[in-house]
């Protein structure tokens, strides 16, 4: 009984803490960090991101683990994998799905995901000064569940002609996403909390997604929670988008609500995300968009790139060098003559990702030379 | 717009359907695909020369709003009557519901408010609007987002169809928890509903000359069933070359939505997508009390707002936007062929939008909804026809 009730206080321990990770590794100072290119805008953004890096002298060395899409075994995606394990933290580009293959090709960004439980997607969407758009003084954070919902890739076709796609949820993973969501809540200053679901039509499925929620809520008497149908919220962010705070939602509603609200501040090329787990981190873009009929064009809009690349750093506890490279990035953005396609500009990739150079080179900080 | 399909062989043999589908006369082995009765719908019944349509109040502004159309109706003496049914939603019991549904299969058409479903009831108990919909098979939920000259909104010229699944998809509410805590979700797509969407799409945009069809779908993850939508919607497509078809992720198309929603022209999705890119788009031209839609099936079409909202905060107050509920019976006029009524009191609603002055509180005015209706009944006392003193 005694062994029973030291595993379940330890199960209860690795809960009850999900943000308080062990310090990352260092060895010789510097740290390891996995890098895959994927596919389409991914390869030509993390090179300038390892530029950049590497002239800001972050005490960061990457790993490049190449995933290629086009074949079927999963070897490579497993070879990132156990990388990402190794290292604990990664930087990703979007690796294409194509839909023409069989549908017994998973979706590697999906497997990645899962395999690593990578179980909260976090999403900050904040309206950025330079950037002109419609609506002004966003501030939405967004906490998707990443592993389960409609994208369980659980599908079978019974009957020819009629196809059965399982939608799963959980109450340990809604419970875990919950909970996340009111700890980076509480954390952040945030006063209100919404969850996004469908329960009057899925009553069983988001009605205990909501019901969990409920329950983690009682638990933070300070921050305030409600809840709201997906169509509504959706029609709520074109019109009013200041009301929402903090968002939590399963799996395909967090997709489509990104999505949005990334097109709300001013579109894909300047939102980074984040996939937390309990043990390992990948930060990526958010909107994760291939971008494959602009790759290598120099005209793909680094921001969320490298946004994302400071948020990694953070992670890592380097936060001199986030802040620094964050406000190259921020000043960039000022510059309207700068701004990419994406933005309404004529601006190329390369001279935006020069221009952060130079702003973090006159701050006085040590760089190395062009 | 509906389609029917010729059913007996007696009724094949009548003068009246007898040069629709020469090949129909084994109809017991009849396809139903070969139906050519496409554009030809049998004329709406008529009891000394006026129609009967249901009209389920709802809850929220449904009943206030249903009101006003009913007001509107008699003012304008049109041909319609009413047979009011209402829908208790608070009953575990199914009967209200079925009644209704047997009333609309009486009178083939109905305009309806939405029916709430509380979602502190037991899992059992179904959601009114979706047992509606499916028992009357209306597989076609059409909504046409137009910006409006006199709403001022964030982007203009947008003028977008959607035309999304009504019956299957998320929404088949199969749902079991075999172990606790541990809940499954059925989506449903089925060959022969995603053919008959996609082929109403085409022919809709055909019958309104639209270049463009858009399929909103999730396929690089729901590989099976969203997989088998698309294919359904390309096997379709290439029946109709003079219409440009092409297909976009759900995610990338909410984005493009919000930014640049002037590139689309007509869209088709299954019923999740579909609820949530029709909201995106209603917010786009201005809120729900503007847009109207309309559930089309082979024998029935019922009429209701756009974003199907039951407002309950701010029923009985008199701030109700009546325009969708107003929009959405115009849509009814037009579909029991009554043109000119239509037409009459659309213009007549378009013009008091254009009217700041008159605007609802979801505009960002301060009008009621009864001036509104006034003003629209003002309005098309003025353009001449028969009506009845105010």
């Amino acid at each position: 009984f005694s062994v029973l009730s030291f595993l379940s206080s330890l199960l209860l321990i690795t809960y009850k803490m999900p943000l308080l990770q062990p310090p990352p590794a260092k060895y010789g100072g510097r740290h390891t960090v996995t890098l895959i290119p994927g596919d389409g805008i991914g390869p030509e953004l993390l090179n300038h991101v390892r530029e950049v890096f590497r002239f800001s002298c972050v005490p960061v060395d990457f790993e490049v683990v190449h995933v290629n899409s086009a074949v079927e075994t999963e070897d490579d995606i497993n070879n990132a994998i156990t990388a990402i394990r190794r290292n604990g933290v990664a930087l990703k580009g979007n690796i294409e799905t194509k839909h023409t293959m069989a549908p017994s090709v998973k979706s590697r960004n999906n497997l990645l995901r899962t395999s690593l439980d990578l179980y909260a997607n976090v999403m900050h969407c904040q309206s950025l000064p330079g950037v002109q758009t419609r609506h002004k003084n966003i501030d939405i954070m967004i906490i998707r569940e990443n592993t389960e919902g409609e994208y369980s890739s659980l599908e079978h076709e019974s009957v020819s002609g009629v196809v059965e796609s399982l939608k799963i949820i959980t109450r340990n993973n809604s419970l875990r996403i919950a909970d996340y969501a009111f700890k980076l809540a509480r954390e952040k200053g945030r006063r209100r909390v919404t969850a996004v679901h469908k329960a009057n039509i899925m009553k069983l499925g988001d009605g205990l997604f909501l019901q969990c929620c409920r329950e983690v809520a009682s638990g933070y008497p300070d921050i305030t929670f409600d809840s709201m149908i997906v169509d509504n919220t959706t029609m709520q962010l074109v019109s009013k988008p200041q009301q929402f705070d903090v968002m939590v939602m399963p799996n395909l509603y967090g997709n489509v609500v990104s999505n949005v609200c990334a097109g709300l501040v001013g579109g894909p090329g300047l939102v980074p995300g984040a996939n937390y787990g309990h043990v390992y981190a990948v930060f990526e873009t958010a909107t994760r968009n291939t971008g494959k009929s602009i790759a290598n064009r120099n005209i793909a809009n680094p921001t969320a790139m490298l946004l994302a690349s400071c948020m990694m750093l953070d992670h890592l506890k380097l936060y001199d060098h986030a802040s620094s490279i964050r406000n190259a990035i921020l000043n960039t953005m000022n510059e309207t003559r700068l701004h990419t396609a994406d933005i309404g500009g004529q601006g190329t990739t390369s001279e935006v990702v020069q221009t952060i150079m130079r702003f973090i080179q006159s701050k006085g900080q040590l760089t190395s030379e062009y | 717009m509906t389609a029917r399909s010729v059913r007996s062989l007696s009724g094949a043999l009548k003068p009246l359907f007898s040069n629709r589908c020469p090949g129909v006369y084994g109809a017991a082995s009849c396809n139903q695909r070969q139906k050519s009765t496409y554009t030809t719908i049998p004329p709406p019944a008529r009891y000394g020369g006026r129609h009967t349509v249901t009209l389920i109040p709802g809850d929220g502004i449904g009943p206030e709003l249903g009101n006003h159309v009913r007001e509107l109706f008699r003012f304008c003496c049109v041909p319609v009557d009413f047979e009011v049914v209402n829908v208790d939603s608070s009953v575990a019991s199914e009967d209200d519901i079925n009644n209704a549904i047997m009333a609309i299969r009486r009178n083939g058409v109905a305009l309806k408010g939405n029916i709430e479903t509380n979602h502190n009831l037991p899992p059992s108990y179904k959601s009114r609007n979706n047992l509606l919909r499916t028992t009357l098979d209306l597989y076609a939920n059409v909504m046409h987002c137009q910006s409006l000259p006199g709403v001022r909104t964030r982007h203009r010229n947008i003028d977008i169809m959607i035309i999304r699944e009504n019956t299957e998809g998320e929404y088949s509410s199969l749902e079991h928890e075999n172990v606790p805590g541990v809940v499954e979700c059925l989506k449903i797509i089925t060959k022969t509903k995603s053919l008959r969407i996609a082929d109403y799409a085409f022919r809709t945009a055909r019958a309104k000359g639209r270049r463009r069809v858009t399929a909103v779908h999730k396929a690089n993850i729901m590989k099976l069933g969203d997989g088998l939508f698309l294919e359904c919607c390309k096997e379709v497509a290439s029946g109709y070359p003079e219409i440009t078809f092409d297909s976009m992720i759900v995610d990338n198309t909410t984005m493009q939505l919000v930014s640049r929603p002037q590139q689309f022209d007509l869209m088709v999705m299954p019923n999740l997508y579909g609820n949530v890119v029709s909201n995106v788009c209603a917010g786009l031209v201005g809120g729900p009390g503007l847009v109207p839609g309309a559930n089309y099936g082979e024998d029935y079409a019922v009429f209701e707002t756009g974003t199907r909202n039951t407002g309950k905060s701010i029923a009985n107050r008199n701030t109700a936007n009546p325009t969708a509920m107003l929009l959405a019976s115009c849509l009814l006029l037009d579909h029991l062929k009554l043109h000119a009524y239509a037409s009459m009191i659309r213009r007549a609603i378009l013009s008091t939008v254009s009217e700041t002055r008159l605007h609802t509180a979801d505009l960002g005015g301060q009008g009621s909804t009864s001036e509104v209706v006034q003003s629209i009944m003002n309005a098309v006392q003025s353009t001449g026809p028969q009506t009845l003193s105010i």
